[in-house]
């Protein structure tokens, strides 16, 4: 551990931000957001621009705001210690995550190994006297029939896509800490062109689940733990690719070097989180 | 390598940021921890005062048997948004304010980690305010299936339960962003020297306070979202006709909830471990073990969430496990109270507001930790489930807990913030009349529950009437008593009184009693070196 640097000659380590009017920014999108939501899904007409308005500040405030992060970054006012605090701060961040989707797992776990036996036992036959559990279902009382979605096919192949998509981005890693630009501009670009080559597939499967397969939101509990699973899953890929795409433009423009380069594998780090849920979900909800 | 010479941007900066916008946009941008500290602290006592105004309209409605003065659907969004207002809008931020003043100067940090960041932790509490109170003025009304939000009442309440949703997503992220904040302070900006264990147990209280809710309010913000979409979207998760089950959203919603009340609790555990060594004279008996208390009643806290639904039919070994692995909280627990007690024995002890609400704290907690017990225990539980002993229970560990745990570190900590002494006279006058107001408001409501009395009905039988007569007698003294303590917190802002000194109690050890009082705008920025 290094101690901060005297008060004499040189600042200390500590970076303390000018005030900023991005966070109320934010507040004020998040309250239009929501509000307009609620409304929205209360039949409400002006719910729906409601939410768009604040959407339309959340996306002014992000550029604000991390447009202020990426100057002071460049201005190399970050010492090595803010550094160590962005590093913790992100791996808090990729823990709530974690804790996000071990709700949606959770539930899964419980209505496979309790809920959905429960309604098929001797105990429930008076309610639901048809009822033979098994998984994947619809329950007792829902009539949709669907076909399950396959996991050999789009899914192993969105698989193979996402872990080479780790392994381009590490690639780039390496050709960034090497100095190497030319290597780190195309593996950056080979990462983000695999993760929308990922969500294209998925919008493919989707499509495909709602028109062929009768597979909605609305088959039973088995639709429910599918699409929300997988479809906060996209949302997060999303995400990832977003915050890649950045890194992408702020290589181009000549940010990051060998030793500089924070964003760059937060974005990384985020990328493989998303990449081992990914995995989970192969497992658990495409194949047993 | 390169940040090096770049320091002295960083100095520029230092002298920049001493011209801070005035008057509402200096609160509106702030970065400073102390500003934002302030702030989390009034937004907490306006809740308190929301939450309690409400508390008084339940109180009023249950005088006396039959209905009076609210229609029962209002009751019920009224307990709802009583429990919500004051668990997220009270407990919570007052306990963030706390960590927010107090955690940069107690480890010798010129602010917090993310000090942009830490603005927005707390403007996002005032969005979610509006939509948790304005959702009583839609049409349906308000949340009403009681702050733990089942379903299925949850999944038939109109766009007041929407707007409680979003606004519990906001809170959330409010929450988890606090906490990324107030970890990476603990773990990364320290002052040399200042080891984990060298740490005060305030700070410790914290760290640990922040996992858990790192840990957890993703968990409800899930639930929640599962609400939403059987809400709107025809999904089934607690829906037995689609295979799911509504007991699936009290097992996800207990995940959160149980370490939710630590959550609580710690911050206090917290307040009280550093006012009682200060006014005991003596150093806290026990350090590491009540730090590794702390760890315990962590980690035990995701193991034990199920004791809140013994009667939703659980196999036995399921009740049985849950029932035993609460009881062992009281072990931890148990620990912390025998070193406070411990940590009094043969010091030279004086007795002004902080102890007092220490020592309140202290026999209170206790008794409802008590009271924890009994209700841990599956078959009176089963007896007791949803009833006023379970009211009883959960106030006293929350008011006589965190509530007095906040009050005696507003005392022990403003002639810090404000520079002027509190008005000691005043500040015992509202221990002793909320310490007496309390337990006749809630006392009672031990034998209440124990004689089947329910709770959120708005309407109850004869019997009950007498000790729900008296209950709402004291509720309305601590309400009012209160107004006192709002008194004495103004006099110390508007400087009317003494003079603090830099460190006001001699058995005070932390750093933060080494800077003048009050505190300067920006403290620390050369870190002290702690032997």
């Amino acid at each position: 551990m290094s101690a901060p640097a005297p008060a004499t000659g040189t600042a200390p380590a500590y970076y303390i931000p000018q005030p900023s009017h991005w966070p109320i920014l934010g507040s004020i999108a998040l309250l239009l957001m929501g509000f307009g939501a609620a409304s929205w899904f209360n039949g409400y007409a002006y719910g729906p621009w409601t939410v768009l308005a604040g959407f339309c500040v959340l996306i002014v405030m992000m550029f604000g705001w991390f447009g202020a992060v990426v100057g002071e970054s460049e201005r190399r006012m970050f010492s090595r210690k803010v550094d160590r605090s962005f590093r913790w701060g992100m791996s808090w961040f990729i823990f709530s995550e974690v804790m996000f989707f071990a709700a949606f797992f959770g539930a899964l776990f419980y209505v496979r190994n309790l809920s959905v036996p429960d309604l098929g036992s001797i105990g429930s036959k008076i309610l639901w006297p048809d009822y033979t559990a098994a998984w994947p279902t619809v329950g007792p009382y829902i009539k949709d029939t669907f076909t399950p979605m396959a996991a050999i096919g789009i899914p192993l192949i969105n698989t193979i896509i996402l872990l080479s998509s780790g392994v381009t981005l590490t690639i780039a890693h390496h050709g960034l800490k090497a100095g190497h630009r030319g290597q780190l501009k195309l593996f950056l670009f080979f990462t983000v062109a695999l993760g929308a080559l990922f969500l294209s597939l998925q919008a493919y499967e989707y499509h495909h689940a709602y028109t062929e397969l009768g597979l909605t939101l609305r088959s039973g509990v088995y639709g429910s733990t599918f699409f929300m699973l997988t479809g906060f899953h996209g949302l997060h890929v999303t995400i990832g690719a977003i915050m890649l795409t950045v890194m992408l433009v702020r290589v181009f423009r000549g940010h990051f070097d060998a030793e500089h380069h924070f964003g760059f594998e937060a974005a990384a780090w985020y990328w493989h989180f998303v990449d081992v849920v990914w995995l989970l979900l192969f497992v658990l909800v495409y194949w047993l | 390598m390169s940040s090096v010479t770049h320091d002295d941007v960083l100095g520029h900066g230092h002298d920049a940021h001493h011209h801070h916008p005035t008057g509402l946009m200096r609160w509106v941008t702030t970065t400073n921890h102390k500003d934002i500290g302030t702030m989390y602290l009034w937004f907490s006592f306006i809740m308190f005062l929301v939450g309690g105004t409400m508390a008084m309209t339940i109180r009023s409605e249950l005088f006396e048997p039959g209905l009076q003065i609210v229609q029962p659907e209002f009751f019920n969004s009224l307990t709802t948004l009583h429990g919500l207002i004051m668990i997220f809008g009270a407990i919570m931020p007052a306990a963030v304010g706390f960590a927010n003043w107090q955690i940069p100067m107690m480890i010798g940090a010129p602010d917090m980690a993310f000090a942009r960041m830490n603005n927005w932790s707390f403007w996002l509490l005032p969005p979610a305010a509006v939509l948790l109170i304005g959702s009583l003025f839609v049409p349906g009304g308000g949340a009403a299936g009681g702050w733990t939000m089942y379903p299925p009442l949850s999944v038939q309440l109109g766009m007041g339960m929407d707007m409680t949703i979003f606004a519990v997503h906001i809170m959330g992220a409010s929450s988890i962003m606090g906490s990324i904040n107030i970890i990476t302070t603990i773990l990364n900006m320290r002052a040399p020297g200042m080891t984990l264990m060298k740490m005060p147990l305030f700070c410790w209280s914290w760290l640990i306070t922040a996992y858990l809710l790192i840990a957890v309010m993703p968990v409800l913000a899930g639930a929640v979202t599962m609400l939403l979409t059987d809400r709107h979207f025809g999904t089934s998760f607690f829906n037995a006709a689609g295979g799911g089950d509504p007991v699936l959203f009290q097992h996800v919603f207990w995940f959160f909830g149980h370490p939710e009340v630590y959550i609580l609790i710690l911050p206090a555990f917290g307040i009280i471990s550093e006012i009682i060594p200060a006014f005991a004279r003596k150093p806290l008996f026990g350090y590491a073990s009540m730090v590794y208390a702390l760890a315990a009643i962590a980690i035990l806290s995701f193991l034990v969430w199920a004791h809140h639904m013994f009667t939703v039919g659980m196999p036995t070994a399921g009740l049985l496990f849950f029932m035993y692995a609460t009881m062992l909280i009281a072990v931890p627990t148990g620990v912390k109270v025998f070193n406070w007690v411990a940590t009094m024995w043969r010091g030279s002890m004086t007795f002004e507001a902080p102890m007092l609400f220490a020592l309140g704290f202290l026999f209170l907690f206790t008794i409802g930790g008590f009271t924890g017990l009994v209700l841990a225990i599956t078959p009176v539980d089963i007896q007791l489930q949803d009833t006023y002993y379970v009211v009883a229970h959960f106030h006293y560990v929350m008011v006589a807990g965190s509530l007095f745990a906040f009050f005696g570190g507003t005392y022990y900590w403003i002639p810090k913030w404000t520079g002027t002494m509190y008005d000691e006279k005043l500040a015992k006058l509202h221990f002793w009349s909320s310490l007496i107001a309390f337990n006749v408001a809630f006392f009672p409501m031990h034998f209440l529950g124990l004689a089947g009395m329910p709770r959120r009905i708005p309407d109850y039988s004869q019997q009950f009437t007498d000790w729900n007569m008296v209950s709402t007698v004291g509720a309305f003294w601590f309400g009012l008593s209160q107004f006192i303590f709002l008194y004495v917190v103004l006099k110390c802002i508007a400087h009317k009184g003494e003079k603090a000194p830099g460190k006001p109690w001699e058995g005070a050890t932390t750093l933060e009693w080494t800077l003048p009082s009050p505190a300067p705008y920006h403290t620390f920025e050369t870190p002290p070196v702690v032997k």
